[in-house]
């Protein structure tokens, strides 16, 4: 943008993150020079799958990581630490159990010191008043429920009168309908000027809660993160779901997250290594076939819309994509824009039984995973037909997090299990063609 | 007062590595040291005058008292230790390698046998005063007590949830608020569960402590180990009745106004999303939230506390932390004068104790030792078996019928309270009686105290045994042998290792005094290190208490490592529930 607003109130200036591995050394980045500007009075909220380091760039913009290059800067001061003038929201609540909500909201001021018990009393009454939390001083956080923990946890934020409230997936952890209100109350308060806050940034993995309240969505893109696309939300406060102009952005949204990563340098999968960096979610067998079902069924008919799709199924994208992208690994199903189809070989899967259901996925798994074809040649080579697992676990561990490669390695055995293609023995952990005797 | 907690974070490290070579080198070279320093002294220790312990049954409430003194006043020195040591360990990375093999070692070995070197090490500090041996009592109990309670501090610190922790930073409240408001509250239920079991396990001690002969020097503390001990002398079987009513009382007391009271309270420092199924009650607590003066009374002290509690006290003032954050090189050169320094100390200690040992002892003694260490586990092994083989099934029953399990939980646990000194009288009539083989028969008293650990950890897995698992087992009929090996006995086997662990570190302790029974002027022994030992500390001879400990605490370790954790490794990945 040209008109250089001079109301910039958080800049993150070119943030690089790579996490150390056990040993010390450099691990796989996180996030690649990300370059963001919060102006005073937006809601910019963080939009990204699990993995693509959102919730690590919140916690730099709080000050409690450090990027390994970049920095971040608020109202002009470099964050250098847990800064002043930020305040956080957990999914979780983060409330600690054994304080009362009173206890809980003043925890902040207190830690300061120097403010006077009559004031640190006033302040968070005068919170707790304001996010709708009367009555509810004197009782423990295990007593009441999830909607009015995170109550208390934007009252204990808020009480430090923070510039920027910083959120990361304030309602995925509430139930719909409860999420829905406290949107709407904190939207509502927000607009009202009830709060002094000055910006709001939210990290979120639902596409229409980031529609529904922010001004700006930043779109992440995963391994390593960075920003894929900024878009401006100009539909004007409050939102409605069912307008189109907000379809028409869910949609495009959802395309913008379902495109292929940038083709790959590699794409002829060489006999070894190169294929192995490919990470896999993990995703039960059952959850494949009962969404190739789905979608072959009206009213999708072999084609369906995610934004339809995640709506009729109650699933968010971080349940829907890794379904998706492992159908499309398999080569069963595809993404086309805001759509998923199946492809031939997804439609004959359907149409199949049991026994050929299981020889598809053996198939396709070692024609288009190639891990599962490198474990196969390995089991071939070797006279004894076994293989530990751990040697693959190393071998995937140069590609990629110890967190990933384990759950690429179980996910592989669960689709090798499946298809038949090979057995894994859970006490010996070793990779071998027979069955139990 | 169902829960039962496991050996959480020591499972991973199961194999024993050159840092438990450095703990316990450093370990055994404290005792020969402080051994050594003594051993010149040619004049015997001079110990306060010997008071004469009365066997009057209205002298017991003194006792009783006083007894209860020095086990809070080793509590409170628990807890000193468990806030310095287990903090230094969580929170200093170079401290950790060394302090928590260290911990792992004291935890492991048998500690009854270290009793000698204590004694003496205070006497010394006090000399001809009540108070080098009041001393010298409290720290004997200070050390069956300590070890646990820091291991449970130090792994909740070390599990702090991620979220609270970026809460307490994100507040920029300082090392010292942070302590207070989330490190400590996090780990109280933890660390109160290990303060009761460390509360049970000291009353051995007690008994042991109180009235101990090294050497020339005999000690008699007015309580009611020595009460114990003067009435085992005199044969009384009605005194030892008496004590063990007075133990009871004690224990019941400090039970219903002390740690119900605490534990109905502290539960609201339990992390849970939802509210506790079991309620903790406690009539006292009751009694003292309905009084008005008594809670007026404690404000000024809540407040104090609380002041006190968000101090922005920082040691950042004096040790500058951030600006001077090393680089990696700086820090990895730091490390290796670190690992050099230890290496350096740890060569050392293995000389001096070798070096002290090997003044009077050659390698006949130690291979005799070894023998002897070889019988004390076969001891303990079989004895082991044969408390299993007995009282898991007793247990399952008990613990699958919750009314039963309600009542007799807390009576086992109760029961693991009692040293095996009470039943020094009937083993000895027995033995000299009936021309028993002490080797044998002497075996018994063992597992006396300790087999309780595996009755009321049982009885907590089967209670805790998921009700739908059993009525599938019913639904499919499946009954008999397949019904214990395939259904409960897989189900409990996590919760009876824990209860295992624990009587097998016990039974090796009370091999120390089990060994070697005396009633009246009968002596029994039986074959094995403890019996070793204990002849040792009678006669004063430090070198050969030196090499026993050493031998026995080696076998003990070993023992753990190599069989325990590995089993309980193994339970924790196949069996949790």
């Amino acid at each position: 943008m040209l008109d250089q607003q001079p109301s910039t109130l958080l800049e993150v200036t070119h943030v690089s993150q790579t996490f150390a591995k056990g040993s010390g050394e450099a691990g796989a980045p996180v996030l690649q020079d990300v370059s963001l500007t919060v102006r005073t009075g937006e809601i910019v909220g963080l939009l990204g799958r699990s993995g693509c380091g959102k919730s690590t760039l919140l916690r730099i913009i709080s000050g409690l990581a450090r990027p390994t290059k970049g920095g971040v800067s608020i109202a002009g001061r470099k964050v250098d630490g847990p800064a002043d003038g930020v305040a956080m929201v957990f999914q979780s609540f983060a409330l600690f159990p054994w304080l009362t909500v009173l206890d809980n909201v003043e925890i902040g001021l207190r830690a300061l010191g120097g403010i006077s018990d009559d004031e640190i009393r006033t302040r968070a009454l005068k919170a707790i008043d304001v996010i709708g939390l009367d009555g509810f001083e004197n009782a423990y956080p295990k007593e009441i429920s999830g909607g009015m923990r995170q109550r208390v946890g934007f009252a204990r934020a808020l009480v430090v009168q923070p510039q920027v409230l910083l959120m990361d997936e304030p309602f995925s952890a509430l139930d719909v309908l409860t999420a829905e209100t406290l949107r709407t109350d904190l939207l509502d308060l927000w607009q009202e000027g009830r709060i002094p806050i000055k910006a709001i940034v939210m990290v979120t993995h639902n596409i229409e809660e980031a529609v529904l309240m922010c001004d700006r969505i930043v779109v992440l893109a995963s391994n390593p993160g960075r920003i894929a696309a900024e878009i401006a939300v100009p539909l004007a406060q409050p939102r409605d779901r069912i307008d189109p102009e907000f379809r028409q952005l869910v949609e495009k949204i959802y395309a913008l997250m379902t495109q292929r990563p940038e083709p790959k340098p590699l794409e002829p999968a060489q006999p070894t290594g190169p294929g192995l960096s490919v990470a896999l979610p993990q995703v039960s067998t059952n959850t494949l076939a009962g969404m190739l079902e789905e979608i072959a069924a009206p009213p999708y008919n072999g084609q369906a819309d995610l934004p339809h799709l995640a709506d009729s199924l109650q699933m968010e994208i971080d349940d829907l994509f890794p379904i998706g992208e492992t159908l499309q690994l398999l080569r069963l199903a595809e993404f086309a824009d805001a759509d998923i189809k199946l492809t031939p070989i997804g439609q004959k899967f359907v149409d199949a039984d049991v026994d050929q259901r299981k020889k598809t996925i053996g198939e396709q798994l070692i024609a288009n995973i190639p891990l599962a074809a490198h474990i196969k040649r390995v089991l071939d080579e070797r006279p004894s037909h076994r293989a530990p697992g751990s040697r693959f676990r190393e071998e995937l561990e140069d590609y990629m997090s110890e967190d990933y490669a384990e759950r690429t390695l179980r996910t592989v055995i669960n689709l090798g299990r499946y298809g038949e293609v090979f057995a894994y023995d859970e006490s010996a952990q070793a990779f071998s063609y027979e069955n139990p005797e | 007062m169902a829960k039962t907690t496991g050996l959480a974070s020591t499972s991973r490290r199961v194999l024993p590595n050159h840092w438990d070579l450095i703990a316990f080198a450093l370990v055994m070279a404290i005792l020969a040291g402080v051994a050594r320093a003594y051993h010149g002294l040619t004049a015997p220790l001079e110990a306060p005058e010997a008071q004469a312990i009365s066997l009057d049954y209205w002298e017991l409430p003194y006792y009783a008292f006083r007894t209860a003194l020095r086990m809070f006043a080793a509590l409170a020195a628990s807890f000193v230790f468990t806030f310095t040591y287990a903090t230094l360990a969580a929170k200093s990375r170079r401290a950790e390698m060394v302090l928590i093999p260290v911990l792992d070692i004291l935890q492991s070995v048998p500690i009854l046998g270290f009793l000698s070197f204590t004694v003496t090490f205070f006497l010394g500090l006090f000399p001809g005063n009540i108070m080098g041996a009041e001393l010298a009592a409290i720290f004997a109990i200070f050390t069956s007590q300590a070890w646990n309670m820091a291991f449970s501090f130090y792994q909740s610190l070390r599990t702090v949830p991620r979220d609270l922790d970026e809460v307490a930073r994100g507040f920029r409240l300082t090392g010292w608020q942070k302590f207070w408001q989330l490190e400590t509250p996090f780990a109280v239920p933890g660390l109160l569960w290990n303060t009761m079991m460390s509360m049970s396990g000291g009353w051995f001690f007690v008994v042991a402590s109180e009235a101990i002969t090294v050497g020339d020097t005999t000690i008699t503390l007015p309580g009611v180990g020595s009460y114990i001990s003067a009435a085992t002398t005199a044969k009384r079987w009605d005194a030892i009745g008496a004590a063990v009513v007075t133990m009871a009382i004690v224990i019941l007391i400090y039970d219903q106004l002390l740690f119900r009271p605490i534990i109905a309270w502290a539960a609201k420092f339990r992390v849970e999303l939802s509210a506790g199924q079991e309620q903790e009650e406690s009539w006292a607590l009751d009694l003292f939230m309905r009084t008005r003066w008594l809670r007026l009374a404690f404000r000024p002290l809540t407040v104090l506390l609380r002041k006190l509690a968000f101090l922005r006290f920082s040691l950042k003032g004096i040790i500058p932390e951030g600006s001077v954050n090393p680089t990696p090189a700086a820090s990895k050169i730091l490390d290796v004068a670190w690992l050099i320094l230890v290496a350096c100390l740890t060569v050392y200690a293995l000389w001096s104790v070798v070096a002290y040992i090997g003044t009077e002892l050659s390698w006949g003694d130690v291979e005799e030792v070894s023998l002897l260490t070889f019988y004390t586990l076969l001891r303990v092994v079989v004895l082991m078996a044969l408390a299993t083989v007995f009282w898991v099934p007793v247990s399952v029953w008990i613990g699958l019928r919750p009314r039963w399990a309600e009542r007799i939980q807390p009576v086992a646990q109760f029961l693991a309270a009692f040293p095996v000194n009470l039943l020094f009288g009937p083993a000895v009539s027995l033995v000299l009686a009936y021309h028993l083989n002490p080797d044998v028969w002497l075996s018994v008293l063992i597992v006396f105290g300790t087999q309780w650990y595996i009755v009321f950890n049982t009885i907590g897995g089967a209670a805790a045994f998921p009700n739908d698992l059993r009525e599938a087992a019913k639904n499919f009929r499946i009954r008999g042998w397949d019904w214990w090996t395939k259904v409960i006995l897989p189900g409990v086997t996590t919760y009876y290792l824990t209860g295992a662990i624990t009587a097998s570190g016990g039974s090796w302790n009370a091999s120390i005094v089990a060994e070697q029974v005396k009633w009246g002027n009968q002596t029994v022994s039986a074959h094995g290190v403890g019996q070793y030992i204990a002849a040792a500390t009678d006669k004063g001879d430090f070198p050969r208490i030196v090499l026993g400990v050493a031998i026995m605490s080696l076998v003990v370790t070993l023992f753990n490592r190599l069989f325990w954790r590995r089993l309980y490794a193994i339970a924790e990945r196949r069996l949790r529930l």
